[in-house]
């Protein structure tokens, strides 16, 4: 039992207290060991992923109380993924949110970074549905002190709205568990897919219900329409960095949703094989359609790159919600792209919005301002990977998942979708990007700047980030061979069960 | 009365209530129901164990019937979360109405289903609203 397995849980959750003890009035002390955890946990994930990729999958047996008894963390090459994700992502929001100073704005910014951290780590890691919850628990504590950070009026009014929203989230999310658990008798997801598959005819009803409960609380993180209201508002009004770093928030709900079903309600499962996927495949094709209109109908900056989160959600779940490899495996690649492309988006009209004063990042043309040229470069280069056009790592992910489904049932109607809402988001791109840097350069006047200018160091975030997104796409080769051997891993019969409760 | 008559009702008037109460526009009804959900979930917890009474919740070689535990303990967690989820809720609650003179939840201006204060009361209430702001903070 390898003792790495635990260290992306355990590091956020020592450094977190720890800064709260002990840094809590020095700044500087605190962005160093932040960004230390930070590059810590990637080296981390970096080495799990290694471990991962040799096909083995590894568990923890916390406490060393064996499994079905005690709480198990398990690494197979998704979790592997999940963990890397996040860490090139806390990266990046962090040194962004150094740079800009944002932890200067209020307290505890770097233990409540870490706690999320811990909580995003832990939800990506654990075997036991129980151990989610907690979990799940403590990325929303600190997503609210994240979300809130800085005050003001209109976040604290979205806030209220968030805090509530994921409050009744919560409650659902316990009567899922207490469903599940009456019917089965285990929290343990591997032993709950195994105790599924042999239930008796009288207790599918209330396996379903409990199931598709579970899975509408995973909708509701995932932002898939109907459960999405809550989403525009709460990044529309928090703080740049922190709609940035949410953007894995959205990709937690959607991972949940493809371990549970297919560790859960997997082909083992008789009758109730796969019996979330019809309902998923229709709604998420709604949120697709719904985010990218939204898309084209914003009228701020922020506004558009939050209905972008939604319709990209779309096109995530609308790929998983098949549950074959082949799709497994694109959705997979699409994960990491749309992550990033849409914390780069969030960070791009944070540049822009701090350098247009009291325009902002309204879409109407304003006077130009310093830096235009550059920025403009890089908006294009974001607003081209959250399009999905060539060369960044949205078009071979739209490409791969087009593919996948073609053979599959309702494969058309992705196929529709996906290429009808990229010429819907193309068109509100455009319409954006010329509005803020054509139309701007024809209008006269000065701008007051109301808020101080980023640093350079700010704006090479942003490249940065693109910079992943280009990798992705140069090393579509290793990237795809690594997805393909996860999604083959994750329906081989068995395998997670068997890994997770023992040969016996 | 079976006793499971007694746990289920007191589930679904608690649920009740709390989804009633959620649904109003103002933060005080909706914390209030968001305890009354905890408290139907907490007990709807405790019977996903099934109702026994009168047995031990350890397992033993010679014993004929418990109790589940691990029910018990979900019930724990769950408690101590949505207490501190509540007095979480409650402290939001409070500085969004001190930041935006409202505790309507979607931060509109008060509707007028509620009598509204005669003007000259609010022009007193302005100035003295703003140092207390302030010392809240």
């Amino acid at each position: 039992m390898s003792h790495w397995l635990i260290a992306p849980v355990l590091l956020p959750a020592l450094l977190a207290p720890l800064m709260l003890l002990f840094l809590r009035k020095r700044l500087m002390e605190s962005r160093v060991v932040s960004l230390a955890g930070c590059l810590s946990l990637l080296a981390l994930a970096g080495l799990l992923m290694v471990q991962a990729d040799t096909g083995i999958i590894q568990t923890y047996a916390l406490g060393d109380w064996r499994a079905p008894f005690g709480i198990i963390l398990a690494l197979d090459r998704l979790s592997a993924l999940m963990l890397m994700v996040t860490a090139i992502l806390a990266l990046a929001v962090m040194i962004y949110a150094v740079a800009t100073g944002l932890d200067r704005k209020g307290w505890h910014f770097h233990p409540l970074f870490q706690f999320q951290l811990l909580g995003l780590n832990g939800a990506f890691l654990t075997g036991d549905l129980f151990n989610l919850f907690v979990f799940f628990e403590v990325l929303l504590i600190a997503s609210y002190g994240l979300m809130l950070h800085g005050g003001g009026a209109a976040r604290l009014k979205a806030g209220v709205q968030y805090v509530v929203v994921n409050l009744v989230g919560s409650t659902l999310f316990l009567v899922a568990v207490g469903l599940l658990y009456g019917a089965t008798g285990t929290l343990n997801m591997a032993h709950m897919g195994q105790r599924v598959a042999e239930a008796p005819a009288g207790d599918h009803g209330l396996i379903l219900a409990g199931g598709l409960l579970m899975i509408a609380v995973f909708a509701l993180k995932a932002a898939v329409v109907p459960l999405h209201f809550w989403l525009p508002r709460t990044y529309g009004s928090t703080s740049a960095p922190v709609a940035a770093l949410f953007a894995i928030m959205t990709k937690v709900g959607a991972y949940c949703i493809l371990r549970f079903t297919t560790v859960v309600f997997g082909d083992g499962a008789g009758e109730l094989a796969w019996a979330p996927a019809p309902y998923l495949l229709p709604a998420a094709l709604a949120t697709m359609l719904l985010g990218f209109i939204g898309v084209l109908g914003a009228r701020h900056l922020r506004q558009l790159a939050a209905f972008s989160v939604i319709g990209s959600m779309g096109t995530l779940v609308s790929a998983i919600a098949v549950f074959t490899p082949a799709s497994t495996a694109a959705a997979l690649y699409y994960l990491p792209h749309s992550t990033f492309a849409a914390a780069a988006l969030f960070l791009v009209t944070d540049q822009i919005a701090r350098r247009r004063g009291d325009f902002g990042d309204a879409l109407s043309p304003s006077p130009v301002f310093a830096g235009a040229g550059p920025l403009s470069g890089l908006f294009f280069l974001t607003a081209i990977a959250v399009v999905g056009l060539p060369p960044l790592s949205g078009f071979p992910g739209k490409l791969l998942i087009l593919d996948a489904v073609r053979d599959a049932p309702g494969g058309w109607w992705i196929w529709g979708f996906i290429l009808g809402t990229t010429v819907i988001s193309l068109l509100a791109f455009a319409r954006a990007g010329s509005v803020l840097f054509w139309k701007s350069a024809a209008t006269t006047g000065e701008i007051k700047a109301a808020t101080p200018v980023a640093p350079v160091a700010s704006a090479l975030v942003v490249a940065g980030l693109l910079a992943v997104l280009a990798a992705l796409t140069l090393a579509g080769g290793p990237v795809s061979a690594y997805l393909n051997a996860t999604g083959e891993q994750i329906f081989e019969a068995g395998a997670y069960g068997g890994a997770v409760l023992g040969p016996g | 009365m079976s006793i499971e008559f007694l746990v289920s009702t007191a589930v679904g008037v608690l649920s009740a209530a709390g989804i009633y109460l959620v649904l109003r526009a103002r933060t005080f009804p909706v914390v209030l129901g968001l305890a009354f959900m905890s408290y139907a979930i907490n007990v709807f917890l405790f019977a996903s164990g099934r109702l026994v009474i009168n047995q031990p919740p350890i397992w033993g070689k010679d014993v004929a019937a418990y109790t589940d535990p691990l029910p018990q303990a979900l019930v724990l967690t769950a408690i101590v979360i949505a207490f501190g989820m509540t007095a979480l809720v409650v402290v939001l609650a409070l500085r969004t109405y001190l930041e935006t003179g409202t505790d309507q939840i979607d931060g509109l201006a008060d509707r007028s289903d509620t009598p509204q204060p005669p003007p000259e009361e609010t022009a007193v209430l302005g100035p003295d609203a703003a140092p207390s702001r302030e010392a809240g903070r």
